[in-house]
């Protein structure tokens, strides 16, 4: 018997702890999602690496192309005005910061 | 895609000349994605080949400690290999297809691992040595001009220190017994010693795609410099664990701010590359084995994912299926 199909791939991403977003780690190979979860712990988390993991089948994922890149992201690139140093306040005036966080 | 392939050019090597990283899906040379396949492909193998001189030693650990370090040291070998195919299939090579060619003897691993371990001595100066030039190796390839390459190497580099911290404290405390555990260090030394310093590569009159990698950031230094960082980070090291490195010319050089060392052996790594090395044969053959052997549990593993599926489908819809999960397959 030869095996029918290849493993699917996975793409992994980890929660480090409470409060952050996961974030793309890398992918695997996996016969199913939960395989595909027990590979992503023992291959990406073998030192308390996270406390959360998702796995999503790499063929779900819709990305925009990088050929794309310049008119796609083009609309964000003339809109100074989205950013708070665009604006001249005195600098007298109280609570009135660039950056709040 | 938009634009000629000149102007694609254009934008990799201006990525490449503001020290940027080149991406998945970004154009690139054909060069270059072949060069950067073929690295990281040898690399891949030689972490999953690098588990089988060690792994020799798992069930004759001399206690439980050494023995569950050995276990976590070999596991993240393939772990290491599992990050860097990972890496390549994002280059649109194929693991299945990396597998075959790593067992058909078409893509190489490195020499290092043609050596036997023969005696427990060599499970610390593997960590010492080996680990310890592949960490010379590896921490500019962090910086590398292709991104999942240069990501799975920071991982990769933070594990390697575990390695070479637990060679080399074995190896102290090997060194605090016996007369004969002390000569076990010593003549493991001086078998691994020279083969340590082959790992950086020929030197580099002889390494024709040198200048190419480096320009595209493939490379960040060359051969002999890293070869000669490895010798002078090490023969301190040495001299602390009190064992002599087999070079009759090794010698502090205050005019260069270097050590001076003697010539490696290139007939010996090049026949060692060639196949010619004690245990190429039988590293290939294990490899082949544990594939052929592994195969029933990949067949296995897809036939449950099959059956599962099929099960969610039929329960999803059973008007549709006339079944339901506990239905007649």
């Amino acid at each position: 018997m030869t095996a029918q199909r290849d493993w699917p791939l996975f793409e992994v991403f980890l929660r480090g702890k409470r409060g952050l977003n996961h974030v793309h780690v890398g992918s695997l190979h996996a016969p199913d999602p939960e395989m595909a979860l027990r590979h992503a712990r023992d291959l990406y988390c073998r030192r308390n690496e996270a406390v959360s993991i998702w796995v999503v089948p790499a063929a779900a994922i819709t990305a925009s192309s990088p050929d794309e890149k310049d008119p796609f992201f083009a609309p964000a690139g003339d809109k100074v005005y989205r950013h708070p140093t665009f604006y001249q306040i005195p600098d007298d005036v109280p609570h009135m910061l660039e950056v709040w966080l | 895609m938009q634009g000629q392939p000149g102007q694609w050019n254009e934008h990799f090597e201006a990525t490449i000349a503001h020290d940027r990283r080149i991406e998945p899906r970004d154009w690139m040379p054909d060069g270059y994605r072949k060069t950067m396949i073929r690295q990281i492909a040898q690399h891949a193998h030689s972490e999953i080949i690098g588990m089988q001189p060690e792994g020799n030693w798992i069930t004759r650990a001399p206690s439980l400690r050494r023995k569950a370090i050995l276990l976590a040291k070999v596991q993240d070998e393939a772990g290491h290999g599992m990050y860097l195919y990972s890496a390549a299939e994002t280059l649109g090579a194929d693991r299945r297809g990396m597998t075959e060619m790593l067992i058909a003897g078409r893509q190489k691993y490195s020499s290092i691992f043609n050596y036997p371990t023969l005696s427990y001595a060599d499970v610390g100066v593997i960590g010492w040595l080996v680990d310890g030039a592949a960490i010379c190796n590896q921490v500019p390839l962090c910086r590398s001009s292709y991104g999942p390459y240069a990501r799975a190497m920071v991982r990769i580099c933070k594990e390697e220190s575990f390695h070479q911290r637990q060679g080399y404290e074995l190896l102290l405390t090997m060194m605090r017994g016996t007369a004969a555990q002390k000569a076990m260090v010593q003549e493991s030394v001086d078998r691994f010693w020279w083969p340590s310093l082959m790992m950086f590569g020929p030197p580099d009159d002889q390494s024709p795609n040198t200048e190419r990698s480096m320009a595209w950031g493939i490379k960040r230094h060359t051969n002999d410099e890293l070869r000669q960082r490895f010798v002078d980070m090490t023969v301190p090291q040495a001299e602390k664990l009190g064992v002599t490195l087999p070079d009759g010319e090794l010698r502090w050089n205050a005019e260069r701010g270097h050590y001076d060392f003697g010539e490696v052996d290139w007939a010996e790594f090049k026949a060692v590359v060639g196949g010619g090395g004690p245990c190429n044969a039988e590293r290939i053959a294990r490899r082949r084995a544990a594939h052929d052997e592994g195969a029933w549990v990949r067949e296995a593993a897809v036939a449950h994912a099959e059956k599962k599926e099929g099960q969610s489908r039929n329960h999803a819809y059973p008007e549709r299926t006339g079944l339901n999960a506990d239905g007649p397959r």
